[in-house]
């Protein structure tokens, strides 16, 4: 079947080495694997003719020979010694995964509260089976897209936060995901976060890309938030143009939990994040929001579906980008109120800033209400820096490009302003300011280059 | 300080400005009254470079340099500044980094190093009660949400940071009620020194009871069509424009 074909070497792979893949990975990994593949020989990748994918070609992003570490060798790396993030001295429990292989060699010197697991998925499903196979592949299911299915069969590790009822993790957990390869690398990669009810966190995630090879990432985020648990999610991208990454969020609400999912694109080659957010318990709250710095040909495809399915429920939803060049951005925004979600409080916003002709926007407003009793607002702008705003700056002696990038770093404000720690917003608000200068070099905290 | 000659300007391809001659000199007070639509407003935008304005004749120096080739921002620290007749809001652009900005690119173009955060507040603190403007304006957004005699108070504390050689004040009493007009008059006065100049450009005399000129000029048609000492202004207040557009040969 021609119309296949990218997806032919994925199913001729997983056939062939199914074993091995299988081999290197635990149990409650394995077990639906079989089903996956089945639901990936049926769907395949979504095209660019279905609605939600109209403009991010996943089969010619999937075609290219990339190839996989299913054997788990080794990388000959030391993230310590060669990686210093962006988001530096915020945490002493910090974690690296490289490529898509937990690194367990050096493990931080957590002070994590008794009871609570921040660590590899393998160990983790291994050695707590029946915990994880409670929630592993619960909340993303292969039927639900080829990408998702894709990812099931190949995943063998990844990231497990797990933090037992009642108990707070004060300080912040950062999870830095590494591409490190010298040949074109795929990762598949998986996040579970389990918050059992009353229980608080903080999860920061980084995703760099180290050489200049190009890679491919499937990543998929799976966060169970019990009835009266707090939980921060903030995914920062600062890969290469070189990196392809398709990130898909699920997230599922209990009651009274509040969730805030920030994803932040500074630098990137293709992007699409998906944010499936279900607030299944009354009095949830959620905030999802994010924003993107482009230029270039980088390209950021945001798609959400925030689902309220009991009454009482909160969502705030915030996405703004700046395009640059020949940047393009894609907001695609879905809002599902069903019959019996009375009392519901949906707020969604998108803002653009377009610095060219040529940059491109792509905005999808979409509110489904079933219920009578709501409150629900969307709103959607693109637009240029403010004229008069950039003239008067000048005429105080701000240069123009200084002027332009106060204008551009003032725009994404707001959704930074988000933040629920301190010392992240300060971090971030500099990041920002250092991207929009250009000064974000890829290779500025890293030594293998040097 | 600065000679403005023959200075023609259009804006939209229209010529508004038809051969403009002054000349400031230092020490000074210059008041440009005239009706409305008489270019005062298209003068202050071109002589601190607004884009929307396009010079089609004329020479402008200002302290020997040729400012019309100047950039904006050079002419904003060479000395010029301008009170904007409607201030820009900027939403998410703090007035503490928008000031330490401009402060610290003045500070460059004199070679000087930027300013530290403990002189920058000292300094920021004394010159907003110069025109008795709340802390709290201070730490928000440019402009935003300040009324409009807030928004002037706010011009005039940017000219205190700033220390122009040359001010520009543009109806700057405009929209004020007369307890904001005495400040912000006392907050010019304030910063008057034998090295500097204002040029005030306003349609009233009322503004010049607080600001004494040297020098009134009126503005008809795009040229200075008359010139005296500060009985001009009062004369103007008396008598309206009328007898100057007769005197002009209109009706």
């Amino acid at each position: 079947m021609s119309e296949m074909k990218a997806e032919q070497q994925y199913i001729d792979l997983f056939t062939k080495y199914e074993g091995l893949v299988c081999r290197h990975s635990a149990a409650v990994m394995n077990a639906p694997r079989a089903e996956a593949l089945a639901d990936f020989e049926r769907l395949g990748f979504p095209t660019v003719k279905s609605e939600d994918y109209k403009y991010t070609d996943v089969a010619q992003a999937f075609a290219p020979d990339y190839g996989v570490n299913i054997n788990r060798l080794a990388i000959p790396v030391n993230p310590y010694d060669v990686f210093r993030c962006d988001v530096p001295n915020l945490s002493t429990s910090l974690y690296f995964v490289i490529n898509d292989t937990f690194y367990g060699k050096m493990m931080p010197k957590a002070h994590l509260p008794e009871g609570v697991y921040a660590g590899g998925l393998k160990t983790f499903a291994e050695k707590y089976p029946e915990v994880a196979a409670c929630y592993y592949g619960k909340a993303a299911k292969s039927s639900h897209d080829g990408i998702i299915a894709l990812n099931i069969m190949l995943a063998q590790d990844g990231f497990v936060l797990y933090v037992p009822e009642g108990v707070a993790v004060d300080h912040p957990i950062q999870l830095i995901n590494i591409f490190r390869s010298d040949v074109d690398t795929m990762a598949n990669r998986r996040i579970l976060v389990i918050m059992e009810p009353r229980s608080e966190a903080k999860l920061l995630i980084c995703d760099h890309s180290i050489d200049d090879v190009k890679f491919l990432s499937t990543q998929v985020v799976e966060i169970f938030a019990g009835a009266g648990s707090y939980f921060d999610y903030y995914d920062l991208e600062e890969s290469s143009i070189s990196t392809s990454r398709f990130a898909s969020v699920h997230v599922k609400q209990e009651a009274s939990s509040n969730v805030l999912v920030n994803g932040i694109t500074l630098n990137n080659g293709l992007t699409r994040n998906n944010y499936y957010v279900e607030l299944n318990g009354e009095y949830a709250e959620t905030t999802l929001c994010g924003m993107s710095v482009m230029d270039r040909e980088q390209q950021v495809d945001t798609y959400s579906h925030i689902t309220h399915a009991v009454p009482n429920c909160t969502s705030n939803e915030l996405f703004k980008n700046v395009l640059d060049d020949q940047a393009v951005g894609v907001f695609s925004g879905r809002i599902l109120v069903k019959e019996d979600a009375q009392k519901t409080a949906a707020y969604q916003t998108n803002r653009n800033l377009c610095a060219t002709r040529e940059a491109r926007i792509y905005s999808k407003p979409q509110l489904e209400i079933y219920a009578d009793d709501v409150k629900c607002s969307h709103g959607m702008t693109t637009g240029q820096l403010d004229e008069n705003a950039l003239f008067y700056m000048r005429s105080r002696g701000i240069p123009l490009n200084e002027a332009r990038m106060m204008l551009s770093v003032a725009f994404t404000a707001d959704v930074i302003d988000y933040v629920r720690m301190d010392a992240l917003k300060d971090r971030l608000h500099k990041l920002v300011e250092k991207r929009f200068r250009g000064e974000l070099a890829r290779c500025a905290d890293c030594r293998i280059c040097k | 300080m600065l000679e403005i000659k023959n200075l023609h300007a259009n804006v939209n391809g229209k010529e508004i400005l038809k051969g403009i001659d002054l000349s400031v000199k230092a020490g000074e007070v210059y008041a440009i009254m005239g009706p409305n639509g008489s270019g005062k407003s298209t003068l202050s935008s071109v002589l601190v470079g607004n884009p929307a304005f396009e010079v089609t004749q004329g020479e402008v120096t200002f302290n020997g340099k040729n400012l019309l080739e100047l950039e904006p921002e050079d002419r904003s620290r060479e000395g010029i500044f301008l009170s904007f007749q409607y201030p820009v809001e900027i939403p998410g652009v703090s007035m503490v980094n928008f000031m330490r900005a401009a402060l610290n690119e003045h500070r460059k173009y004199k070679g000087l190093e930027p300013v530290s955060a403990t002189d920058f507040l000292k300094l920021m603190r004394e010159k907003r009660a110069i025109v008795e403007l709340d802390n709290k304006l201070a730490s928000r957004s440019v402009n935003e949400g300040f009324s409009g005699g807030e928004k002037k108070r706010n011009e005039i504390f940017q000219m205190a940071m700033l220390e122009p050689k040359l001010a520009i004040l543009d109806e700057t009493d405009s929209g004020l009620d007369i307890d904001a007009l005495r400040i912000v008059a006392n907050g010019v006065n304030q910063l008057r020194t034998p090295e500097n100049a204002a040029i005030v450009i306003t349609h009233y005399q009322r503004l010049l009871d607080y600001i004494k000129p040297d020098v009134v000029h009126v503005l008809y048609k795009g040229r200075i069509v008359k010139t005296a000492g500060p009985e001009l202004a009062l004369e103007l207040e008396e008598k309206g424009y009328d007898w100057i557009k007769k005197e002009m040969g209109d009706e």
